[in-house]
């Protein structure tokens, strides 16, 4: 399939500063692909600049197969919607809408029969005659992709669209985004920090790091398996529990913690086998881990005692320790936990992911 | 502590507590003091010289009289002329309105320029504007002259515009500037992805947004170059005099009677036009003050 958008080794210095170093990214044709990284890892920029809003140092990017690295905005076959909803505040919505239509000089009714399309998919034609300062958040935003849906473009651009609405609008607009990609099927790239947004809208996950994309996945491989410690650590809430110790190759390679807790993860899938013995992390999701009898059937139990329960309405966290290491995990919310109470818990380490120490790549 | 149990609602205060009463107190106390000299000139300037000369200045006037005023507009002599303030007024009002009007727009272009189109070098630019506004005209002054004199515009109208829109430049940009720098970053990207260029995200974006600095600048350039007499003085010529230069001429003449009530009445004349534009724009002007002071 052709790529829709392409970035090429791609460098920007804000002077002696490097922002984002020698990326590559591929983004196939109708591919929802969100960025997603704490802030100041280069995600904005890196969006920024395929939107042609800032020059780049070195490389190149291509939009539907045309070098477009030194081309304006408008020429790019682009849409944006920024977090702020940059609405121009003495327009009406309609005006806001053709605003871009209008500088480009295109004919009146065919602005019209645009503005109408995009009003009726976005259902905002109740609010045309309006002014921004007179909509809710959720409705100016709606009003922002609006503005990107009428240019009738190939690619649009997400910068964090939905983190000035409060939760619930939040969570509504993320489904929206999703029903309008999948009837437009356009290429949209998407820059949020929040992870959840990343794995309910996206197709691929790019997950970033001081200017570089540390993997780029599907959700699912990205949360089950991660690249590299950062990722593991990024992805999930609560995060993941890490073990440090030591793991020893061979027929039966066996994980043993510094205090001591020997884990056999022989089921384990490496990427890479072992060899010797090496310093590594293991790595187990708090909802992998299971507790009671259950447990005792799985390669890997023990007995820990609660420190802390967190009812969170869905499930229960609870905060235990595993050796000298504090781990959590998630119990159905009917099991009753008190604090001080001895329980079975145990899981699978070839669900869990386990990395080197040293280079803090997954093994 | 103490608690009452009926307490309920609003807490009940009485307007007389001794803090109100200092702070009213001083209040009227400074506004009568700074009214004063204004009543003082009014009531002078209605009456006649006989009533001046008794010499009871805070007394109202006994018979009241606009002979001087209408001295003060037409006939007072001013120099070699007796055409009173009226030409001065028209010289000011030439002088005032152009340079006003060149200096706020190119004053908002480099604004916005150097918050939204950074070029190379553009904050080298800004600092030596700055340095602009801390140097005091009088060092400039006699360079000037020799340009002015070498453009051959030295003692025309054109002379006073183009040395008020220079020297309007420094302040004003850094208003503008900092105005822009506070509206969203987004809008500007927003406009340029929709396709708009320099001028028409500055006509259709930037200046729809930014009346209240707009207001300011207009009031600032307003009552700072009605109010000059320097330059007047200097590059203007004697025909083309603005208002404050003629009523130093009135005041300070020499000759003849002193007649302080056309004194006080071309006085309050001149005063008159940035009076009123405070006035009438007292609002916009701390709402846009505050505007362009938030970021910088």
């Amino acid at each position: 399939m052709q790529s829709s958008v392409s970035v090429k080794d791609l460098s920007l210095n804000f002077g002696s500063v490097q922002v984002l170093k020698s990326l590559n990214l591929d983004v196939k044709q109708g591919e929802f692909i969100v960025l997603l990284g704490p802030s100041g890892c280069g995600k904005s920029t890196l969006l920024n600049c395929i939107a042609g809003l800032l020059d780049v140092s070195e490389g190149q990017i291509f939009i539907g197969g045309k070098n477009v690295t030194w081309a304006e905005p408008k020429d790019r076959g682009i849409g944006m919607v920024f977090q702020s909803y940059a609405l121009y505040p003495q327009m009406t919505v309609e005006k806001n809408l053709s605003f871009g239509l209008r500088v480009a000089g295109m004919k009146r009714d065919e602005i019209d029969s645009r503005v109408k399309r995009a009003s009726e998919i976005l259902q905002i034609e109740p609010l045309l005659q309006r002014k921004p300062a007179n909509l809710s958040g959720g409705q100016r935003q709606r009003v922002a992709i609006g503005r990107a849906l009428v240019r009738d473009v190939d690619v649009f651009l997400f910068d964090e669209p939905l983190s000035n609405l409060d939760a619930k609008l939040r969570s509504d607009l993320r489904v929206e985004i999703k029903r309008l990609h999948q009837r437009l099927k356009n290429t949209m790239i998407y820059v949020t920090h929040d992870q959840i947004e990343a794995l309910t809208l996206a197709d691929r996950i790019a997950i970033m790091k001081n200017g570089e994309i540390q993997q780029l996945s599907d959700p699912h491989t990205i949360y089950n398996k991660p690249v590299n410690l950062y990722v593991a650590g990024f992805i999930g809430s609560p995060s993941m529990n890490f073990l440090n110790g030591t793991l020893a190759g061979g027929a039966e390679p066996a994980f043993t913690t510094d205090d001591g807790v020997v884990v056999p993860v022989g089921r384990y899938v490496f990427d890479k086998a072992p060899t010797g013995s090496a310093k590594a992390v293991l790595g187990v999701r708090p909802e992998h881990i299971v507790l009671g009898d259950a447990a005792k059937d799985l390669p890997f139990s023990t007995e820990v005692e609660i420190e802390i329960v967190e009812p969170m309405g869905s499930d229960t966290l609870a905060w235990t320790k595993i050796g000298n290491h504090a781990v959590t995990f998630r119990a159905d919310s009917d099991v009753h936990l008190t604090v001080g109470q001895k329980v079975l818990v145990g899981f699978d380490p070839a669900r869990g992911s386990l990395f080197d120490t040293a280079s803090t790549n997954r093994l | 502590m103490t608690t009452n149990a009926e307490a309920s609602g609003p807490r009940p205060r009485s307007f007389f507590t001794p803090t109100r009463i200092v702070i009213y107190g001083i209040i009227i106390v400074a506004a009568l003091y700074y009214l004063l000299p204004l009543y003082v000139m009014i009531t002078t300037s209605l009456k006649g010289l006989p009533e001046i000369r008794i010499g009871n200045i805070f007394a109202p006037p006994l018979e009241v009289t606009f002979e001087p005023w209408v001295k003060a507009w037409t006939s007072a002599c001013t120099g070699l002329t007796c055409n009173g303030l009226a030409p001065g007024f028209w010289n000011s009002v030439k002088i005032t309105l152009p340079s006003t009007i060149v200096s706020v727009f190119i004053a908002a272009v480099s604004g916005y320029s150097l918050v939204n189109w950074r070029f190379k070098g553009s904050e080298f630019f800004f600092t030596v504007l700055l340095l602009g506004s801390f140097i005091p005209y009088q060092v400039m002054l006699y360079p000037l002259v020799m340009i002015t004199a070498q453009m051959k515009i030295f003692g025309t109208l054109w002379a006073v515009i183009l040395i008020h829109t220079i020297f309007g430049m420094p302040i004003l940009t850094l208003l503008f500037r900092n105005y822009f720098a506070s509206l969203p970053q987004e809008l500007f990207k927003a406009a340029r992805v929709d396709g708009a260029g320099f001028w028409r995200i500055f006509f259709q974006i930037m200046v729809p947004m930014s009346l209240p600095i707009f207001a300011v600048a207009i009031i600032l350039q307003v009552t700072g170059i009605w109010n000059d007499f320097l330059f007047g003085v200097v590059f203007a010529g004697t025909q083309n005099y603005p208002m404050t230069v003629q009523l130093n001429n009135i005041v300070n003449s020499v000759q003849g009677v002193r007649e302080y009530n056309v004194n006080m009445a071309a006085t309050i004349l001149t005063a008159a036009v940035p009076l009123i534009v405070y006035f009438v724009s007292g609002k916009w002007f701390v709402r846009g003050i505050a505007a362009g002071a938030v970021k910088g």
